[in-house]
């Protein structure tokens, strides 16, 4: 089967790929542009790990083939902080508040966080579970997780970058 | 000058991880986002059958698809089994890849190295495996029957399929017994659970043109890897060199050579090119190591007033086609089914048996969540019967700081009865056990963990745990160790015992770790609850060492008396009675490297256990009580709350603390409940987060917890664990609870709505 040619628009910036269709995004974000920071934890779309933002929506890029991105946009892990040293909020916050351990869900988790608060700036907590319950984490219990969210919800607000 | 000479506090501190801003802007690098130029792609073929001959193999297929660069099979391998209980060679029983037989429907039978992904794993469906099917057995009972195929035929010691067998004794059992006026016997099945760390199993592998190589690994263990390796390619230990990158969590899953390390060894020195495997999830669930299921037997002997005075305990193990950690667990089984209360007549005989299944390994507890699952639940249906309130049951026989274990360990701190009166405070246990309600349960269960093991079943030959600091006149310092942290935090945590002891900022503190021919040798990994009190050891033997160097100077330079104490803090390294008189700590290395014309300042700190029994320097302890409702229609089983008190010793960073504690009771609540392997001879049938459950936020109860801080004098500053022995408890208290709240008693996990269902009679 012959590649198909795609534009991907990548934390702003644009590629021109010529790709197998069967490929998946995760893995030409990974393999093609070295975007290695969003992680593959199943390949089966039930761990979150691969979790990016197309067009403003959080999708389980092990699911999506790369040609079916074509011409959108995407935001991956690399995308969200500015600057070398400069967190993005919701990044200080996992540090902050202890939400890291092994690391390998915190892209994904850090992508759904970012989506659940972009559609509601002032989630409940039964809310933040929710909108979490599709990233699986193995080491934190999830307690220290849903403490961020709940901190960088407020910070956020009194910014007022919750948009 | 200041006039405040305390010390800057870093221990207690809830210091953020160092490494949690790279993991959270996705820069970390773990081992499969590595690539290197004119790499290859490898994939392993493992048994489809779950015994049998291996008749014949045919690669050429396989071989002849372009881009493939190698396929080995068994035969092209030096044929040397392996496994970690180097000091008993009989109980290395594994090959990296199979040679004449399979074992289980996961051994590895080849692998493939090929210009790309796809391509090696295309070239693996083309592989040609002739078996000569062979009797299979996938349980205990199955194995131990008259006339079961033996698994390990080759080992002329072995009568039938139990691998080993351990034992403990202390005391005269039988005669305790006769005196018993309360004798209580069950017997339980606790069952086999996945570690299910994020991270799939991933190694890179860089040959040089001297057939030495560099590989990046997912291991808890890179000292073990390394000699592991060297030993299976017959080639020397100095060849090897395991660096460990950032791991996605381990849980004891990681802490084995493994066939892909082995396999992308050997391809990178065959094809002179960089080679990398990384496994898929369900690769994982099929072959990954797995928790011990085990088939548990307890009987405990009680005076009336509760005391108890004796216990026999037999467990047998369903280890698995192969060793792996199994003759730990099976010891530390036995050794855990003897804490927590005092027994002053123990028995304890332990079996691993061989099944042809998946083999089990270690996984966080190591043989205490099963020994305890039944212990805690064996205690609690006592209470009932004795008619005792199950916390002053445990209160009246709890270990205490001094308590000996005959010929086994001695208990150097204890924090049990306070965490038992703490839990009991917190839960309100007293109103709540004796009024519910409908359908709303609550339920105590307890623990004791190691913090490492004493033992030298590895047979190194090295200090258990080493470190290197350098010091520099810029005011830093280098600490270089070989721990390995795998998530839980020792980077972390290392760095604060450093910088306190020091007198530094732990953000002066550079640390390079888990290097093995750069580190000091050596450090047996990350497992058994071992790196904080044995490197953090380690390295208050090199901080010594530090501050003896850098006090000469202080003392030179103010002609000091020689009955001062010189003091590090603040930076600073100075008379402690007079802090005016000091210096800071970069002048105080620069006069050290003048005096020592021009050397480098380094120290090394080594730590090993000697003479302190057969188990652990130090035992953490403590208490759990988990509030549930049961749907009785359903038979659903919703945790409401879990509350814990726990003694760990020395709390250095309580926020790492508190994260260990939140994940522990996760994994416990997936092992009572809802997570276990579905298997149809010999095949793992659930090979996906969509059928292996484990809990997600939403599945998570209220937690709170206490922190009981005794001082534990042979920790790092009075610590000891807190890594796996948390992980113990939810699962007795749970199924107290559930029994509480429905008059359930399970004796085979997990708890199933099925099975409530069934014991309530709606089913």
């Amino acid at each position: 089967m012959d590649k198909v040619c795609i534009t991907l628009n990548v934390n702003g910036d644009r590629y021109e790929l010529a790709v197998d269709p069967w490929r998946t995004l995760v893995e030409v974000l990974r393999d093609d542009l070295n975007l290695t920071g969003t992680k593959i934890g199943c390949q089966t779309g039930d761990c979150g790990a691969c979790t990016v933002l197309i067009d403003g929506k959080s999708v389980a890029s092990c699911m999506m083939l790369a040609v079916a991105a074509d011409n959108k946009n995407i935001a991956t892990i690399e995308g969200l902080s500015t600057g070398q040293d400069e967190l993005h909020p919701i990044q200080e916050a996992f540090v902050e508040q202890g939400a890291i351990q092994c690391g390998y869900c915190t892209p994904g988790m850090v992508l759904s966080t970012k989506y659940l608060l972009d559609q509601n700036p002032d989630p409940t907590e039964t809310e933040i579970r929710q909108a979490l319950s599709g990233n699986l984490c193995r080491c934190t219990g999830y307690h220290r997780i849903v403490k961020a969210v709940e901190a960088v919800a407020v910070k956020m607000r009194a910014d007022g970058k919750g948009e | 000058m200041s006039q405040n000479n305390s010390a800057m506090k870093v221990v207690g501190q809830s210091i953020p991880r160092i490494d949690a801003p790279i993991k959270a802007t996705g820069k970390a690098r773990y081992t499969g986002d590595m690539k290197l130029p004119g790499m290859l792609y490898g994939k392993m073929l493992f048994s489809s059958v779950p015994h049998a001959s291996i008749v014949r193999i045919d690669v050429s297929k396989a071989l002849a698809l372009p881009g493939v660069k190698d396929v080995i099979v068994g035969k092209d391998t030096p044929g040397i089994k392996f496994g970690n209980w180097r000091l008993f060679p009989a109980t290395q029983d594994e090959l990296p890849l199979a040679i004449d037989k399979v074992r289980f429907i996961g051994d590895a039978v080849a692998a493939v190295a090929a210009i790309s992904q796809d391509i090696a794993d295309e070239a693996i469906g083309l592989i040609e495996v002739e078996y000569a099917p062979l009797p299979a057995v996938y349980t205990i009972e199955d194995s131990l029957a008259a006339g079961a195929p033996l698994i390990h035929d080759e080992n002329k010691e072995l009568t039938n399929n139990i691998s080993l067998d351990r034992k403990i004794d202390v005391g005269d059992v039988d005669a305790a017994f006769a005196t018993a006026d309360y004798v209580r016997e069950d017997t339980v099945f606790v069952h086999a659970v996945s570690h299910a760390y994020m991270e799939p199993c991933a190694v890179l592998v860089e040959p040089d043109t001297e057939g030495r190589l560099t590989i990046w690994t997912s291991t808890q263990t890179p000292y073990i890897v390394q000699c592991l390796l060297a030993s299976t390619l017959a080639i020397p230990e100095n060849h090897v060199r395991v660096v460990k990158p950032y791991i996605g969590g381990g849980f004891g899953g990681k802490m084995e050579l493994r066939p892909w390390d082995f396999c992308a060894s050997l391809l990178a020195r065959r094809t002179g090119r960089p080679v990398r495997f990384v496994l898929t999830r369900v690769e994982e669930f099929e072959v990954g190591r797995r928790r011990h299921g085990m088939k548990i037997r307890s009987k405990v002997a009680f005076k009336k007033d509760g005391t108890l005075i004796a216990k026999d305990f037999e467990a047998y193990l369903d280890g698995g086609a192969y060793n792996s950690m199994g003759p730990t667990a099976t010891f530390l089984c036995g050794n855990f089914g003897a804490m927590l209360y005092r027994y002053p007549n123990y028995r304890y005989r332990g079996h691993h048996v061989y099944t042809n299944k998946p083999p089990a390994g270690a996984m966080r507890g190591f043989g205490a969540p099963q020994a305890l699952y039944l212990s805690e639940t064996q205690m609690n249906i006592a209470a009932e019967e004795l008619g005792i309130d199950p916390i002053e049951l445990r209160l009246k026989n709890a270990m205490v700081t001094g308590d000996v274990i005959e010929g086994v360990t001695r208990i150097s701190s204890a924090g049990f009865v306070e965490s038992l009166h703490k839990v009991a405070e917190m839960t309100n246990w007293k109103e709540k056990r004796a009024s519910l309600a409908p359908n709303k349960g609550i339920g105590i269960g307890c623990y004791s963990f190691i913090s490492g093991g004493v033992f030298n079943w590895f047979n190194t030959q090295y200090n258990f745990a080493s470190c290197e600091i350098r010091a520099y006149s810029d005011g830093t310092a280098h600490l270089l160790t070989m721990a390995a942290d795998i998530g839980q935090g020792s980077d972390t945590v290392l760095r604060q015992i450093m910088a306190q002891d020091l007198g530094l900022d732990p953000e002066q503190i550079r640390l390079t770790a888990a290097d093995v021919t750069m580190t000091p040798k050596a450090d047996l990994g990350t497992w058994g609850s071992r790196v904080t009190l044995m490197n953090g050891n380690a390295v208050l033997d090199a901080t010594q060492k530090m501050r003896a160097e850098l006090a000469k100077m202080v003392s030179l330079r103010f002609n000091l008396n020689v009955i001062h104490e010189v003091a590090f803090a603040d930076g600073r390294v100075f008379a402690k009675a007079q802090p005016a008189k000091g210096i800071s700590f970069g002048e105080a290395v620069t006069m050290w490297v003048k005096a020592n014309r021009g050397e480098e300042l380094v120290v090394r700190g080594h730590y090993t256990p000697r003479d302190l029994g057969l188990t652990s320097p130090a035992y953490s302890f403590g208490a759990q009580v988990a509030e549930v409702e049961v749907d009785p229609e359903t038979g659903v089983v919703t945790v409401e709350k879990v509350s814990t008190a726990h003694d760990c010793g020395t709390v250095i960073n309580p926020l790492a603390v508190e994260g260990q504690l939140e994940g522990a009771i996760q994994m416990g609540l997936g092992y009572a409940l809802c997570e276990q392997f579905v298997m149809r001879d010999g095949k793992t049938l659930n090979t996906t987060f969509l059928d292996y459950k484990v809990p997600a936020a939403e599945d998570m109860p209220a937690i709170a917890s206490a922190a009981i801080e005794t001082y534990e004098p042979q920790g790092p500053l009075g610590a000891k664990e807190a890594g796996e022995g948390l992980a113990i408890p939810t699962a007795p208290a749970v199924s107290d609870a559930v029994w509480h709240a429905t008059g359930y008693r399970c004796k085979d996990l997990p708890i199933t709505p099925e099975k409530i269902l069934r014991a309530t009679g709606k089913l």
